[in-house]
């Protein structure tokens, strides 16, 4: 319901111990519970790979994957989501190798700038494992919650494609 | 954004005795925490639901049962869901990314707020998060704004799509409060804004939705939802249409006819629906129907295209789910 333009008064908020297992590795923290689960990966685990575009549910450059499922880090309070599997950009490459769908981002020439991309691609693998990537305009569809100011749609498109197939 | 209190709540008695002395329930978030970034919301005691038994999808009886804390995803791809319901499936699959989809709850879709530009602009008027500050988007940038169901004090439309279709398919909702449950249709959730906008719907704070109930029938099966809006995909309705029918020998015996985009609610359309039953399904039957659709319309200064998008949207939605085209 809406409230009086005034705020509540109330008192600092006591701070949440939080634990979440990130790209693989157990990480405990204590958190305010202001914090989005964007902000505790940028600004207090470092991993910056994610993005801010919009911080409000608009572009898509801040998509992880939290239990499996691709989603909107801003959007969250990160103190709901304790003992979540979270997975980022930075925990595709493993021993070396980047991820198949890594490499067709670059194959395919599917980034210009590059800030949409790590949302791009952990969309991607969303798209890839619901099943929604049998067909360009089925991957357009559904990779649509991912904006690139740049336009390099055509090559996103095709990447997820490849990739799709591939695995 | 502002500080506040987050607790988690363990069981639906817990998380409802919270709300009854001040706390608000969260679920997905993803209206509540955008807002509460902008400060339009200023809740200082969050109850965290998502731990509630309220998330599964089931038949019962000749009813479709979705918990209210499922998500559009999950409700989108059940197969009872699209089975039974696939006007439902594919409401939810137009309403939003496939990442808000999957974080995005059936019960904070219906209580999602309002997408008016004003509502979010601190330093503009608002009755609906300000109470009798004034109407900005009145006489401001009303393109977006509703042509149904307005008053001087607001003109916001309804966002949520999934709402247009449930009211279109005569869907309940159950909702608990501290001392009892209560059963009621979905149309009934949503107040039309009069003179006190800030106050959007008929359950109080303390009131629960438990799950949203929508009966099965024959309709199901013809049955469509049509969103036209500025871009393809992952954008609000400019208009939109739920319509759901059964034929019987060549003519309409049942057509529910809902409309978003358009109205301060989601909006259904028993006068078009009216004139439709007994008619055979043909383009000249159809269009006279879907100009009822604008009896007592009030457009504004940018949003006269609805008045000519309204009735168009009615028709082909009544087509596609009639099987003309």
């Amino acid at each position: 319901m809406a409230q009086s333009s005034k705020p509540a008064a109330v008192p600092a908020p006591a701070s949440d111990v939080v634990s979440f297992i990130i790209n693989g590795e157990p990480r405990e923290l204590s958190l305010d519970p202001r914090q989005s689960l964007l902000d505790v990966l940028r600004e207090r685990l470092d991993l910056t790979g994610t993005k801010k575009g919009c911080n409000q549910g608009a572009c898509g450059a801040c998509t992880i994957l939290v239990n499996g499922k691709r989603i909107l880090a801003c959007l969250t309070l990160a103190s709901m989501y304790s003992g979540a599997r979270i997975e980022t950009i930075e925990g595709l490459e493993k021993d070396g190798e980047l991820h198949p769908l890594q490499r067709a981002f670059i194959e395919h020439d599917g980034l210009q700038c590059g800030f949409c991309t790590s949302g791009q691609i952990m969309s991607g693998l969303g798209c890839i494992s619901e099943g929604h990537a049998s067909s360009p305009q089925e991957i357009q569809y559904w990779m649509s919650g991912n904006i690139c100011r740049c336009g390099a749609y055509p090559g996103i498109v095709a990447a997820v494609a490849d990739a799709a197939r591939r695995t | 954004m502002l500080p506040f209190s987050l607790e988690r709540a363990n069981s639906i008695e817990a998380a409802i005795a919270v709300a009854a002395s001040g706390g608000r329930f969260i679920a997905g978030g993803t209206t509540l925490v955008d807002l509460m970034r902008d400060e339009v919301e200023r809740p200082a005691r969050l109850i965290d639901i998502n731990s509630l038994p309220l998330e599964g999808i089931r038949v019962e009886g000749q009813e479709l049962v979705i918990g209210a804390l499922a998500r559009m995803s999950e409700v989108a791809a059940n197969a009872d869901v699209r089975r039974h319901h696939p006007l439902i499936a594919e409401s939810l699959i137009e309403g939003a990314s496939p990442q808000i989809r999957n974080l995005a709850s059936m019960g904070g879709n219906l209580l999602q707020r309002a997408r008016c530009p004003y509502f979010r602009m601190l330093d503009a008027p608002c009755n609906k998060r300000t109470p009798n500050s004034g109407c900005s988007a009145l006489h401001g940038l009303n393109a977006g704004s509703a042509i149904l169901g307005t008053s001087d004090y607001c003109v916001a439309t309804h966002p949520s799509d999934v709402a247009v279709a449930l009211v279109a398919l005569e869907a309940t909702m159950r909702v608990r409060g501290p001392k009892s449950e209560r059963t009621f249709p979905v149309e009934q959730l949503f107040r039309l804004p009069n003179d006190t906008p800030h106050l959007e719907h008929t359950i109080l704070p303390s009131e629960l939705i438990m799950d949203i109930r929508v009966p099965i029938g024959p309709r199901g099966q013809n049955a469509r939802y049509l969103k036209v809006r500025d871009r393809a995909s992952y954008e609000f309705a400019l208009v939109s249409a739920a319509v759901a029918l059964t034929q019987e020998n060549g003519l309409l015996k049942h057509v529910r006819i809902a409309v978003g985009g358009v109205g301060t609610k989601p909006w259904r359309l028993q006068s078009c629906e009216a004139a439709l039953i007994g008619k055979k399904l043909d383009r000249e039957s159809i269009e006279q129907a879907a100009q009822l659709s604008l009896r007592g319309t009030r457009p504004l200064e940018h949003n006269h295209y609805k008045v000519d998008l309204l009735p168009r949207t009615i028709v082909r939605a009544l087509e596609m789910a009639g099987g003309l085209s």
